[in-house]
C-alpha cells in the first residue's frame, strides 16, 4: 500500500515538479516565442513574454533566404539512412553477443562504449583528411557513414540489453516444439525482439537528427542537414535572434512531433531492463 | 507402445569440468522415471542431454533402439516442460499449445481440434484466447503441459516443473501429472530435487550425486534398501539418523553394534566382511525411533516440532549430533524432558566404512511385491 501523503505535502511536491519541468522546458518555449517576434522585440529589455506583436515574417524570411525543405530532406536521409545501416549491423552483432556470448563479449561491449568516451573532436582531423582525400566531404553517403559509426555502440548496447532479456528457455522450448533455426527466428525471436528494435530505431533517429558536430564540420551546402541550417543564422552578418529562433523551431518541429507520438515506445525502450 | 530410452556410457564435460563422468541407464516404455539429487548433481544436464539441448561428450543415447545422439531436439520426438514454463509471450494460449503442430505442418482444422481437446483435459478452455501474462502460475504450467501433450511425443521430459509454484498448487499439479501419466501411459522423465515428488510420482527413481548414479529403484526399494549412506540420507524426511559406531559381534542372525549410552542392537543384515571392532554407521529413520517407557537410547529433548498428526522430537545424546524421533501427534513431551526411545532392529541399516550398506537378510515385504526392474537389479549389490 502506498504511504499516506498529506495534502499539503502533495501540493508542495506537485508545485515543485511543475517548477522544475517549466525550468527545463523554458529555453525551448522562449525559442518558440522569440520566433514569432520581430527582431527588435527579440532584443528588447525588459524581455516581453507574451504581449508582443505576433508575426510570422521570420519564417517567411528564413524560407526565402535558404531552402528549408532541402535541409529537412537531408536531415531525413541522414537520420533514417544511418539508422537503417546501424540496425543492419547492430542486430546481428547484438544477437551474437546476447545468444552465444564468449569469454570476451563483455570486453568487446566495454570497448565499444569506450569509443564514446573520447571527445569527437579528437578524431576530427583524421576523419576530415580521410573525407577530403576520398572526396566524401559534403556528401550524404559520407555523412551517413559517420553518423552510423558514432551511434553504432549505442545501438548495439540497447539491442544487446533487449535481447538479453529474452529467456533462453523459450528458444529451447521452440526447438523442442520442432522449430528449425530459421523458424525459431521468424516465429519466436523476431516477434519478441520487435519492440526493442523499434525503440532503438526511434532513439537513433533522434540522435542522428540532432547530431551537429560532424554535420557542421563535414558539410557545406549539398549534404547539409537542419543543424547546419540553424548554424547558418548565428554568424556571418551578426546574430539575428528572431530568425535564428524561427530556424531552430522549424528544425526541431518534425523530430518533436515524432518523439511525441512515439513516447510510449521510447520510454519503454529506454527503461527496459531496469524494470521488468 | 514406444518410448524406450537407453543411455550407454553417456558423458558430459565442459572442457576440463566433468559434469557426468559416465552413465548407463535404461528407461522402459511407459515408465515414470524421476531423476532426483541435490542441486548441481547433474540431473538437469542429464535430462537436457536426452532432450538434445546439450550434446553428449561421449556415449550413445537410443530411443526405441535408434541412436539419436546426433539428431537435433526437434526431430527426437520428445516434449519438454520447463521450470520457467517458457511460454511464448506474444502468442495466445491457443497459439502456444498449437505451436508444435504448426511447426509439424498440420492443417488448421487438425490443430484446432487437438488444441481444444488438450485444453479441455487441462481445464484451459476458457483461457484459450488469453496471453500467458494474463494467467496464474498454475495455469501457465498447464499451458506448458498442454503444449507438450498435443504433439503426442514418445516421451515427456519435465525439468523441475513445479518448483515455481506455491506449496498448495504444487500438490495439486503433482496429482494432475500423476493422472496424466495414468491416462496417457507415455514414458515420462521427471527431474526434481524434491524427494516427496520423487517418491509419490515415480515408478523408478534414479538417485544422482555429482554426476553418477547412486541407486536406481522403486521408491520403496530406495526407502527400505538404500545401497549407501548417500541414498539413505537423501530419501526420507526428516533425514535418517546416523550413529558412528563399532561392531560388537557378527553372526548368522545379524551384526551387533554398540549404541551410544552403552546398550547394543543386533541388526538382521549379512555381515559382508564386517568383523568385531570394525567401524560401521548405524542408520535409523525418525519414524522407526519411537519414544517408550524404556528403550535402547535416552536423551534430553532440545526441540519439539508439532505437525498435528505427528510430533518430531530432537534429542541431545552425549557425543552425538541431534537425533530425531517421531512420536504421536498427541505426545505430551516437552523441551528439556528426558526421553527413552526404542529401536526396532529390523528397520535399522548398517553401512560399512566406505558407506556401502550391508544387505538385509530379508527384503521388505512391499518391495518384493514391486518387482524391481532389471536395471535396478543390476545396481543392487
Amino acid at each position: 500500500m502506498a504511504r499516506a501523503v498529506s495534502v499539503r505535502r502533495l501540493t508542495l511536491m506537485t508545485a515543485a515538479a511543475w517548477l522544475v519541468g517549466f525550468l527545463i522546458f523554458f529555453p525551448i518555449l522562449w525559442m518558440i516565442l522569440t520566433s514569432f517576434k520581430t527582431e527588435l522585440e527579440a532584443f528588447s529589455t525588459p524581455p516581453k513574454f507574451l504581449f508582443f506583436h505576433w508575426t510570422l515574417e521570420n519564417f517567411g524570411i528564413v524560407q526565402q533566404r535558404s531552402n528549408y525543405l532541402k535541409f529537412a530532406g537531408n536531415s531525413i536521409i541522414l537520420s533514417v539512412g544511418s539508422t537503417i545501416v546501424g540496425i543492419l549491423f547492430g542486430v546481428p552483432a547484438a544477437w551474437a553477443m546476447a545468444f552465444s556470448p564468449s569469454k570476451r563479449t563483455k570486453d568487446v561491449l566495454l570497448w565499444m562504449l569506450s569509443t564514446k568516451m573520447m571527445p569527437p573532436v579528437g578524431a576530427l582531423i583524421p576523419i576530415y583528411l580521410l573525407f577530403r582525400d576520398s572526396g566524401l566531404l559534403d556528401s550524404r553517403i559520407g555523412l551517413i557513414g559517420v553518423e552510423f559509426l558514432i551511434n553504432l555502440p549505442i545501438i548495439i548496447w540497447m539491442l544487446f540489453t533487449y535481447f538479453k532479456e529474452i529467456p533462453g528457455e523459450i528458444l529451447e522450448a521452440s526447438r523442442m516444439d520442432g522449430a528449425t533455426p530459421w523458424r525459431e527466428i521468424v516465429y519466436v525471436l523476431a516477434p519478441m525482439a520487435v519492440p526493442g528494435v523499434a525503440s532503438t530505431l526511434l532513439l537513433n533517429v533522434i540522435l542522428a537528427w540532432n547530431e551537429a558536430f560532424w554535420t557542421l564540420n563535414l558539410t557545406t551546402t549539398a549534404a547539409a542537414p537542419l543543424t547546419a541550417f540553424i548554424a547558418s543564422y548565428s554568424s556571418p552578418e551578426g546574430l539575428f535572434w528572431a530568425k535564428l529562433s524561427a530556424a531552430s523551431t522549424m528544425a526541431i518541429a518534425p523530430i518533436m512531433v515524432l518523439g511525441w507520438f512515439s513516447q510510449r515506445q521510447l520510454v519503454r525502450g529506454l527503461t527496459f531492463g531496469a524494470v521488468k | 507402445m514406444t518410448g524406450k530410452i537407453v543411455l550407454k556410457g553417456v558423458r558430459k564435460a565442459f572442457g576440463e569440468h566433468v559434469i557426468i563422468p559416465s552413465i548407463d541407464l535404461e528407461i522402459n516404455e511407459g515408465e515414470f522415471v524421476v531423476f532426483v539429487g541435490p542441486s548441481g548433481c547433474g540431473k538437469s544436464t542429464l535430462l537436457r542431454l536426452i532432450a538434445g539441448l546439450e550434446d553428449a561428450t561421449a556415449g550413445k543415447i537410443e530411443i526405441d533402439s535408434v541412436d539419436i545422439s546426433d539428431v537435433p531436439p526437434a526431430r527426437r520426438g520428445l516434449s519438454m516442460v520447463f521450470q520457467s514454463y517458457a511460454l511464448y509471450p506474444h502468442m495466445s494460449v491457443r497459439g502456444n499449445i498449437g505451436f508444435g503442430l504448426r511447426m509439424a505442418g498440420e492443417s488448421k482444422e487438425v490443430i484446432r481440434q487437438k488444441v481444444e481437446k488438450a485444453a479441455a483435459v487441462l481445464n484451459l478452455t476458457a483461457y484459450l484466447d488469453r496471453k500467458p501474462r494474463q494467467l496464474s502460475g498454475g495455469q501457465r504450467q498447464r499451458v506448458a503441459i498442454g503444449r507438450a501433450i498435443v504433439r503426442e511425443p514418445k516421451a515427456f521430459l519435465f525439468d523441475e516443473p513445479l518448483s515455481n509454484l506455491d506449496a498448495a498448487l504444487r500438490v495439486q499439479m503433482r496429482l494432475e501429472i500423476a493422472q496424466l501419466h495414468e491416462s496417457l501411459s507415455t514414458t515420462m522423465i521427471y527431474v526434481t530435487h524434491d524427494q516427496v515428488e520423487a517418491m509419490t510420482l515415480a515408478d523408478k527413481i534414479v538417485v544422482l550425486n555429482s554426476g553418477t548414479i547412486e541407486q536406481v529403484g522403486t521408491p520403496l526399494e530406495l526407502y527400505h534398501h538404500p545401497v549407501n549412506l548417500f541414498v539413505a540420507g537423501f530419501i526420507g524426511s526428516p533425514k535418517m539418523n546416523f550413529f558412528e559406531t563399532e561392531v560388537v559381534a557378527a553372526g548368522s542372525d545379524g551384526v551387533t553394534v554398540a549404541l551410544p549410552g552403552g546398550q547394543a542392537v543386533t541388526v538382521p543384515v549379512l555381515p559382508d566382511g564386517a568383523a568385531p571392532g570394525g567401524k560401521v554407521t548405524l542408520g535409523v529413520r525418525p519414524e522407526h525411533l519411537r519414544p517408550a517407557e524404556a528403550g535402547e537410547l535416552a536423551g534430553d529433548v532440545v526441540v519439539v516440532e508439532r505437525l498435528g498428526g505427528d510430533t518430531f522430537l530432537y534429542l541431545r545424546l552425549p557425543g552425538q549430533p541431534l537425533v530425531v524421533a517421531q512420536a504421536e501427534g498427541s505426545d505430551p513431551t516437552r523441551v528439556r524432558d528426558h526421553v527413552h526411545v526404542r529401536i526396532d532392529p529390523a528397520t535399522c541399516h548398517l553401512f560399512d566404512a566406505k558407506g556401502r550398506s550391508l544387505p538385509h537378510r530379508q527384503r521388505h515385504a512391499l518391495v518384493q511385491s514391486f518387482r524391481p526392474t532389471d536395471q535396478a537389479a543390476k545396481h543392487w549389490p
